[in-house]
């Protein structure tokens, strides 16, 4: 059994919590060693919240595994030392790691419902953790996890206490896990993108709750993000890594004021944030090579698009077998359809385009599938050009001529791109079917295509899995503008990219939009990104149009509560 | 812990290797080449595989003895220089009667695989990708199938549609239809809603396109390993229902009557008659079950950077 460390009585304030020096880590991989982390130095005072901030394959995340030791078997670390106040963590053996892992050293992952196990109580799952490190007996452990519950704010603790994870919603897991992660009073917490597909909101409420919970228990905390604003919003110190090096420490106030590396400002610079354009996103020189944005085409008297009291209505989990209804008694409060999209109406004009902004389950994805005929809506009319297309069963909507005319990019590239098809037939997809161009041609426009969004030719014979995140996007895009749609719906087509890409890919979005002259509707969450690309929003709540109005006006002057909500949630770095 | 490794700079952006340049073809061959030399399993399972095909084309040509030639003088003579693995009670050479079984062996297990693949693995990413109705009947089919010990009801199918090997082929399909059903019910299931459906759908794609054109190629790794497994399995089926007397006719070679009748003789000591096809049976069942690994590597493009 391993001691405790207690670094206040025989060492003194002068020792971090944490020192990592010259930190390397490689990975034992097909095409040989690859070294993931390199040289790395960190030190963490007691009390300090430190953010590491970098794009994915900077090796943020590993260089974390590393400290708690949980590389997985291909991994090892190379060179340097990890000092864990006076204990060498190279040096003691796993049985101990285990026992600091969770008592002095936990960990928060990015998907919260990963993290739990879904078939236990959360209530126990907190137990397991009291138990495991002799926290609390078996007569009063019950009551610290209820305990636990009530420090991270969860209304009504002791009932939530029975509840299994799927009850719960994606804040409110991740509230769990931090209960898990706080409940032996660790020295040291390490959050892996904590908030990353989170709502805005609730990130806000999950970051306000770990800083509150560090201070209030002198905890040191390493917040592991790709948001630059997030980290400079809520930590002491940044460090900023690139492709396995620290390219910046720096203090929070400072870094956002006066960045000294290259890489610090290109990542500052493609964070979207209020007061800027779209061009202002990429490097100065692309910037300048750009050129200038088309200005909004003037809609014309007929709008392209029409959706009026637009509907669509789910039935209720468990509301329909009568089963659950027998042993139930009292008649169930909200009947026994769940009503996702509830009457909702709006236009796009040709050539605008137009934001849809919303929480998750707010409706938003649901109105985006109506609108592209996935799904069928229960009431209400869908009107495109002049033509009611709600009215077509969406089985039978694939194979008409209307279907090229309205085309999606998806949010996660990886997922809406065949894993068995190459980039080029990816994109002939929609050519073969639902076009009649000649097979000589086709190659010619499928280059012509990649050509427009800037996928380099030499990329179409790859297969999904050879080519990076901001390649796929682009691939998508192809895909989607191959029948010269007339409308698009992008459903947060850079959710899943970094930020420097995203920067990208909105521009490239930007200006196919000039030149192709097509309508879209943006739907995201985030409106920092809505600001740049749409000319107008819809803020969507529980099904319902909470506000609709001209970009500048909702953002500058936002009329609902709810709006005004969204916008105070997005963190704001001390500028 | 997959998020580490994909999080590496240098393998998430492979380098620009002459890939494309070379043919499908070529780079096939490659990918099978490297497959094998990775995981040596999967080479001696290629390897057995390859002479078991091999016995099976050309088997009857390179015999030295007629399989079907009795010499009453020779009879029951111990494996020797030559008779290999010895002869039976009509004399007839073993060695040579292993050998020729493995075509017959080798085709049943074939077609019936080829048969249950066609139609259980159509009817169950019908049943995954459909859902309601088609799901409904076809699950409960194959539950109906389940419900029976299934040799016993291979040698009621048999039993009642007769005695020859085209009844075999399709007793042993009929049999091996719910593992088809359920594996490709399940992996068309998760799929029905994957981005790369929807996005098919909005390419104009039909549902038969959708099934056919980009689920099924992306179920056919696991595909790949059942189709490896039912195989020995269906040997293993054929030789059972010859063993008692369901099937194959005698004289034709086959290793299950081959076992039958030598497994009387091993009392009174010899047995050879019995061993010699029942270890050819044991290493065409082995052969197959080691076979699914390498299998779904060739077929998964995952694997082939």
């Amino acid at each position: 059994m391993l001691k405790g460390p207690t670094p206040e009585v025989d060492t003194g304030e002068a020792l971090p919590l944490l020192d990592v020096r010259d930190l390397t880590v490689e990975f034992q991989t097909r095409r040989g060693v690859v070294t993931a982390v390199r040289h790395v130095n960190i030190s963490l005072a007691k009390g300090e919240t430190l953010g590491i901030v970098g794009e994915s394959g900077s090796g943020k995340s590993v260089t974390s595994y590393a400290v708690m030791r949980i590389l997985d078997r291909a991994g090892r670390i190379a060179d340097g030392s990890v000092m864990f106040s006076n204990l060498d963590l190279r040096q003691i053996d796993e049985s101990d790691m285990r026992d600091l892992r969770g008592r002095e050293m936990s960990m928060i992952f990015q998907s919260p419902r990963l993290a739990l196990n879904p078939i236990r109580k959360i209530g126990h799952q907190i137990e397991d953790v009291l138990l495991q490190h002799a926290q609390a007996d078996k007569d009063v452990v019950a009551d610290k996890a209820v305990e636990m519950l009530e420090q991270v704010r969860i209304a009504r603790p002791r009932e939530r206490y029975h509840a299994y994870p799927f009850e719960l919603s994606g804040g409110m897991c991740q509230r769990v896990v931090i209960a898990l992660a706080l409940a032996c009073r660790p020295q040291l917490l390490i959050a892996d993108e904590p908030t990353t597909g989170l709502d805005v909101t609730t990130q806000k409420a999950v970051m306000d709750l770990v800083t509150e919970l560090t201070r209030e228990r002198g905890m040191s905390t390493i917040l592991i993000t790709h948001d630059l604003g997030l980290a400079a919003a809520y930590c002491d110190k940044v460090i900023v890594m690139e492709k396995g090096h620290v390219v910046e420490t720096a203090k929070a106030e400072t870094i956002f004021r006066n960045p000294q590396h290259a890489y610090t400002r290109k990542l500052m610079r493609a964070t979207p944030r209020p007061g800027i354009g779209l061009r202002d996103l990429l490097p100065e020189e692309e910037a300048a090579r750009a050129g200038a944005i088309g200005a909004a085409a003037a809609g014309s008297a007929a709008p392209l698009l029409k959706v009026e009291k637009l509907v669509k209505e789910y039935p209720r989990q468990g509301a329909a077998t009568s089963l659950s209804r027998l042993f139930k008694s009292g008649p169930t409060p909200e009947g026994d359809v769940f009503r996702a999209v509830d009457g909702i109406s709006f236009e796009i004009a040709r050539g605008e385009s137009v934001g849809l902004v919303g929480e998750s389950g707010c409706g938003k994805s649901t109105t985006s599938m109506m609108l592209m005929r996935l799904i069928d809506k229960t009431s209400g009319t869908i009107t495109f050009d002049g033509e009611d297309i709600g009215a077509i069963p969406a089985r039978d909507f694939a194979t008409l001529p209307q279907r090229r005319r309205i085309q999606m990019v998806f949010q996660d590239p990886t997922d809406s791109l065949n894993p068995r098809f190459t980039a080029a037939r990816a994109i002939a997809d929609p050519l073969l079917r639902l076009s009649d161009i000649p097979r000589k041609d086709l190659r010619a426009r499928i280059e012509e295509l990649a050509t427009q969004v800037g996928l380099p030719l030499e990329l179409l014979d790859r297969f999904p899995h050879q080519l990076s995140g901001g390649q796929k996007a682009r691939v998508g895009i192809a895909r989607a503008i191959a029948l010269k749609p007339d409308l698009v719906v992008l459903d947060e087509p850079t959710a899943a990219l970094d930020v420097s890409v995203q920067a990208v890919v909105l521009n490239l979005l930007q200006d196919l939009k000039d030149k192709l002259g097509m309508s879209y509707l943006f739907v995201s969450h985030d409106l920092n990104v809505v600001r740049l690309l749409c000319d107008r929003v819809i803020v969507m709540k529980s099904g319902q149009i909470v506000e609709q109005g001209l970009t500048a006006r909702v953002m500058d002057a936002p009329q609902a509560e709810y709006t005004r909500d969204l916008l105070a949630a997005i963190p704001h770095p001390p500028i | 812990m997959t998020d580490t490794l994909n999080a590496l700079p240098p393998v998430t952006t492979p380098p620009a290797a002459p890939v494309a340049e070379k043919t499908e073809h070529n780079s096939l061959l490659r990918h099978a080449r490297y497959v094998m030399a990775e995981n040596a399993v999967t080479g001696l399972a290629f390897a057995l595989f390859a002479l078991i095909a091999l016995c099976a084309l050309i088997g009857p040509y390179i015999v030295p003895h007629d399989p079907l030639a009795s010499d009453t003088a020779a009879a029951l003579q111990a494996p020797s220089w030559k008779h290999w693995f010895g002869t039976d009670q009509l004399g007839r050479d073993i060695f040579s009667r292993v050998v020729v079984a493995t075509r017959l062996d080798f085709i049943i297990a074939i077609t019936s695989v080829a048969l249950v693949f066609a139609m259980g693995g159509l009817a169950g990413i019908a049943a995954g990708y459909f859902g309601g109705w088609t799901d409904r009947i076809v699950s409960r089919l194959s539950d109906t199938i389940m419900a029976f010990p299934l040799f016993v009801l291979a040698m009621g199918i048999v039993a009642a549609l007769g005695n020859t090997v085209t009844n075999i082929v399709i007793a042993t399909a009929i049999i091996n239809f719910p593992l088809y059903v359920r594996v490709a019910r399940a992996e068309a299931n998760v799929r029905r809603e994957a981005g790369f459906v929807q996005a098919a759908r909005l390419s104009g794609n039909g549902d038969m396109r959708i099934l056919l054109g980009h689920i099924l190629p992306n179920i056919m790794p696991i595909m790949m390993v059942q189709i490896s497994l039912t195989m020995g399995y269906a040997i293993l089926n054929a030789a059972g229902l010859s063993f008692i007397g369901l099937g194959v006719k005698p004289p034709t070679p086959e290793w299950g009557i081959m076992v039958a009748e030598g497994a009387a003789n091993i009392i009174s000591g010899e047995w050879w008659i019995a061993l010699f096809p029942g270890a050819a049976l044991m290493l065409a069942v082995f052969t197959f079950n080691l076979l699914g690994d390498g299998l779904r590597d060739l077929v998964d493009p995952q694997r082939r950077t």
